[in-house]
C-alpha cells in the first residue's frame, strides 16, 4: 500500500501527484509512440478509431459525468464537427484551421442550444437534447448546397503545412495529438474552478445556487466546451468515413457515446478513455461472435443496438461506477491485500432525500 | 443602518399562505432564533431571504439593501450564506472539494484560463486553499479532508456544511436546524461553533432550531411562529414562558 505524503498545497492541484504516475504514463505514452512502427495499418487504423471515440467521451463526459445532464443527442456535435471540416476543406481552408473552426462552431451550437435547455433536468433535458440532434441530421439531409444532402459529400485528405497526411499512422499521430490535447484541457477544467461549479451542479443545483454559482451560465460553458471536443471528434472521425452522409450520424451513434461514458464510468476522466476502448472493440467482438453465433441469433437484425442497450442496462445496475470503478476495486485489493474488506465500497449510511428545498 | 429586515412577508403556494405578514429585524452581532412547530414556515422564510421562493408579498433589506429581487445565485455575494435542513452537500466530492465550492464567489478566473490553468488560475487556487484551510483548522475537519462526503457520517456532514458556508465570508449565516440528528456531544460542539462564530468572527446568525437548551444558550433574540404567523418576538426566556407559544407547543415538546 502506498502512502502519499502532502508536503504543499501545490501537490494537491498537480496532475502528475507522484512520480509512480509521472512513470506509467510515460510507460504508456511511449508504447503509443511507437506502436505503429509495431503494430499491422488495421490495429493503427482502430486504434486511431479508440482516439476519436475517447475525444468524444471525454467532450460528453463533461457533461453528463461532471454537470449531471445526460445528453441524447452528442452525434449531432459530431456531425456538425464532420461537416464543417469536410466543407471549409472544400473550400480550400487549410486543414489546422478548418479544424479549429469545426471546434468553433460545435463550442457556438454547444452554447446557443444550451440557452432553451438550460432550466430542464433529467429526462428532460435527454428529450430535449434527442429533439436537437434529430433537428440536426434533418438540417445536413436537407441543406444541399453546405452538405451534399442525402448524396453525401466526400472528404479531403488533411494537409498540414503542405504535407498531406494520407497514410494510417499520419492519421493515427494526428488523433492522438488532439487527444492529448483535449485530455489536458479537460484535467485542467476539472481542477479548476469551472469544473468544481459543473460538480456543484451535478450533485445539487439548489445548493449551488446559494454558493453564488450561476446555474445557467456554468450549463451554457459546459455544453459549449462539450461540444466542442465532441465536434473536433466528428472533425476527424470525417476524415476516418471519407464520405459524409446524415445516416453516419443517427440515434445510434447518439447511444453508443452515452454507453461509452456510462460504462466506462460517470463522473471520471478515465471512464471516458476506457469506455472509448470498450466501445471500439466491441463491433469487433460482436463481429467475431456473429460467426459462431446460430444465425438465428447472429444474422438477427438490430442485434448490436439491441447489445449495446442491454450491456447499458447491466452496468447501471451492476457496476455503476463502471469499468474504471472495477479498476479502483481491483486496484485497491492488491493494494491492501490482504487487508481489503468486501464492504469497503459500500456507503455507511444511505440517507433518503425526501425534500430537497429544505 | 438597517443590518437586517424582513418587511411584511408572506407567500403563497396555492391556496395557502405559507408565511403570512411576518416582519422582524436582526441586529448586527447577534444569533436571532426562529422556532415553531412542525409545517410552522420556519424554512420557506430561509428559501424566501436566499431567494429560492419569490415572495408575494413585503420586503427583505439586507445592509439597506433590497434583495426581494435579487436572482438567487448574488444573494451570497452580499454576505449571506446559509445551510439547509437536509444536508445539501455536494456528495460525490470531497470534503475539500465541498469547501472550495465555497469559496466560487472569489474566483476571479475566466473559462479560457481555467482550461489551460494557466499560472493566474493555479495562483488563485493556492490562495483559495489557504482560506479553506483556515475554515478546516476552525471547525477540526483535518481528518476528514479527503474523504468523500458519501462516506461521512451524518453529524459531519453537518459541520462540513456550516464550513461550506464559512468558507464564504459572511455577514449573516442562515442555519437550518443545525442540531437536527445530532447526539449530545455533537450538539454541545455546535452550540460552542455557533457561539464561536457570532463571537470570534463576528458573523451574524439567523437559525431555525428545535432544540430549546441550544436555542436559550445561544440566541439573543427568539422569534416563535405558527401557521406562518408571528406568535411571539422576544428574549429567549420571554418566548418560552409565552402563553400562545406554550399552547402551539402543548403535547409537542415538553421542553417548552
Ligand atoms: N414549495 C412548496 N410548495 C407548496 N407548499 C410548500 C412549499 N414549501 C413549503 N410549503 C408548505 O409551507 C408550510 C411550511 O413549510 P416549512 O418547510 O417552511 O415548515 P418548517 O417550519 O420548516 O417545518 P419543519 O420544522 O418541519 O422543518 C408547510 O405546510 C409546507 O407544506
Ligand atoms: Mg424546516
Amino acid at each position: 500500500m502506498r502512502i502519499i505524503f502532502k508536503t504543499s498545497y501545490l501537490q494537491d492541484i498537480k496532475l502528475l501527484k507522484h512520480n509512480g504516475y509521472i512513470f506509467w504514463y510515460g510507460v504508456l505514452l511511449f508504447a503509443l509512440l511507437i506502436a505503429p512502427a509495431v503494430l499491422g495499418e488495421f490495429y493503427i487504423g482502430e486504434m486511431a478509431f479508440i482516439f476519436i471515440y475517447a475525444i468524444a467521451g471525454l467532450g460528453l463526459m463533461i457533461l453528463v459525468g461532471f454537470t449531471g445532464l445526460p445528453s441524447l443527442g452528442h452525434a449531432a456535435f459530431m456531425a456538425i464537427g464532420a461537416y464543417a471540416n469536410a466543407y471549409f476543406l472544400h473550400k480550400g481552408v487549410p486543414f489546422l484551421i478548418s479544424i479549429f473552426l469545426a471546434g468553433l462552431i460545435s463550442f457556438g451550437v454547444g452554447a446557443l442550444i444550451t440557452v432553451p435547455l438550460r432550466r430542464m433536468t433529467g429526462i428532460y433535458f435527454a428529450i430535449a437534447s434527442l429533439a436537437f440532434a434529430i433537428i440536426v441530421e434533418e438540417i445536413i439531409a436537407h441543406w444541399k448546397s453546405v452538405t451534399g444532402g442525402l448524396g453525401g459529400m466526400s472528404v479531403d485528405n488533411p494537409v498540414i503545412f503542405g504535407f498531406e497526411l494520407d497514410s494510417t499512422w499520419h492519421f493515427y499521430f494526428l488523433c492522438l495529438a488532439i487527444l492529448l490535447a483535449v485530455l489536458y484541457c479537460t484535467l485542467n477544467l476539472i481542477r479548476s474552478p469551472s469544473g468544481r461549479a459543473f460538480i456543484a451542479i451535478r450533485d445539487s443545483e439548489i445548493s449551488a445556487e446559494s454558493m453564488g454559482i450561476n446555474l445557467s451560465i456554468y450549463k451554457i460553458k459546459s455544453f459549449a466546451i462539450s461540444g466542442c471536443f465532441t465536434g473536433l471528434a466528428g472533425a476527424l472521425f470525417a476524415h476516418r468515413l471519407s464520405f459524409l452522409t446524415p445516416d453516419a450520424f443517427n440515434f445510434l451513434l447518439s447511444i453508443q457515446l452515452l454507453m461509452m461514458v456510462v460504462v466506462g464510468g460517470l463522473g471520471t476522466v478515465h471512464g471516458a478513455i476506457f469506455g472509448a476502448i470498450f466501445v471500439g472493440l466491441l463491433p469487433q467482438v460482436i463481429a467475431i461472435a456473429k460467426d459462431y453465433l446460430p444465425p438465428a441469433i447472429g444474422q438477427f437484425p438490430g442485434l448490436e443496438p439491441g447489445l449495446f442497450g442491454i450491456i447499458m442496462v447491466l452496468f447501471i445496475i451492476f457496476e455503476p461506477m463502471g469499468l474504471y470503478g472495477r479498476w479502483v476495486k481491483f486496484k485497491l485489493f492488491f493494494d491492501m491485500f490482504p487487508l481489503y474488506r468486501k464492504a469497503t465500497f459500500k456507503r455507511q449510511k444511505t440517507y433518503l432525500k425526501t425534500e430537497r428545498v429544505q | 443602518m438597517t443590518f437586517f429586515k424582513a418587511e411584511n412577508i408572506s407567500i403563497d403556494f396555492g391556496g395557502i399562505r405559507a408565511v403570512n405578514d411576518v416582519s422582524f429585524d436582526v441586529e448586527k452581532g447577534t444569533i436571532f432564533t426562529i422556532v415553531g412547530p412542525n409545517g410552522a414556515g420556519k424554512t420557506t422564510i430561509f428559501n424566501i431571504i436566499s431567494r429560492i421562493y419569490n415572495l408575494t408579498e413585503g420586503r427583505i433589506i439586507f445592509e439597506d439593501k433590497d434583495i426581494t429581487r435579487l436572482p438567487a445565485h448574488q444573494v451570497v455575494n452580499l454576505g449571506i450564506a446559509r445551510t439547509f435542513q437536509n444536508i445539501e452537500l455536494f456528495e460525490h466530492a470531497t470534503v475539500l472539494h465541498n469547501l472550495l465550492i465555497g469559496r466560487h464567489i472569489y474566483c476571479r478566473s475566466t473559462f479560457f484560463s481555467d482550461l489551460f490553468f494557466l499560472p493566474s488560475v493555479k495562483r488563485m487556487e493556492l490562495e483559495l486553499r489557504r482560506k479553506v484551510e483556515d475554515v478546516i483548522d476552525f471547525l477540526d475537519l483535518q481528518h476528514y479532508r479527503n474523504q468523500l462526503i458519501q462516506n461521512l457520517p451524518y453529524g459531519v456532514r453537518k459541520i462540513v456544511e456550516l464550513g461550506r458556508a464559512l468558507c464564504t465570508e459572511p455577514k449573516l449565516l442562515l442555519l437550518d436546524e443545525p442540531a437536527s440528528g445530532l447526539n449530545v456531544d455533537e450538539t454541545e460542539n455546535m452550540s460552542f461553533w455557533i457561539d464561536d462564530i457570532k463571537k470570534l468572527l463576528g458573523i451574524s446568525v439567523i437559525m431555525v432550531e428545535h432544540n430549546m437548551n441550544l436555542v436559550s444558550q445561544v440566541s439573543d433574540h427568539v422569534l416563535a411562529i405558527n401557521y406562518g404567523r408571528v406568535l411571539a418576538d422576544g428574549t429567549p426566556k420571554e418566548v418560552q414562558t409565552n402563553p400562545d407559544v406554550i399552547k402551539a407547543y402543548l403535547g409537542e415538546d415538553k421542553d417548552v
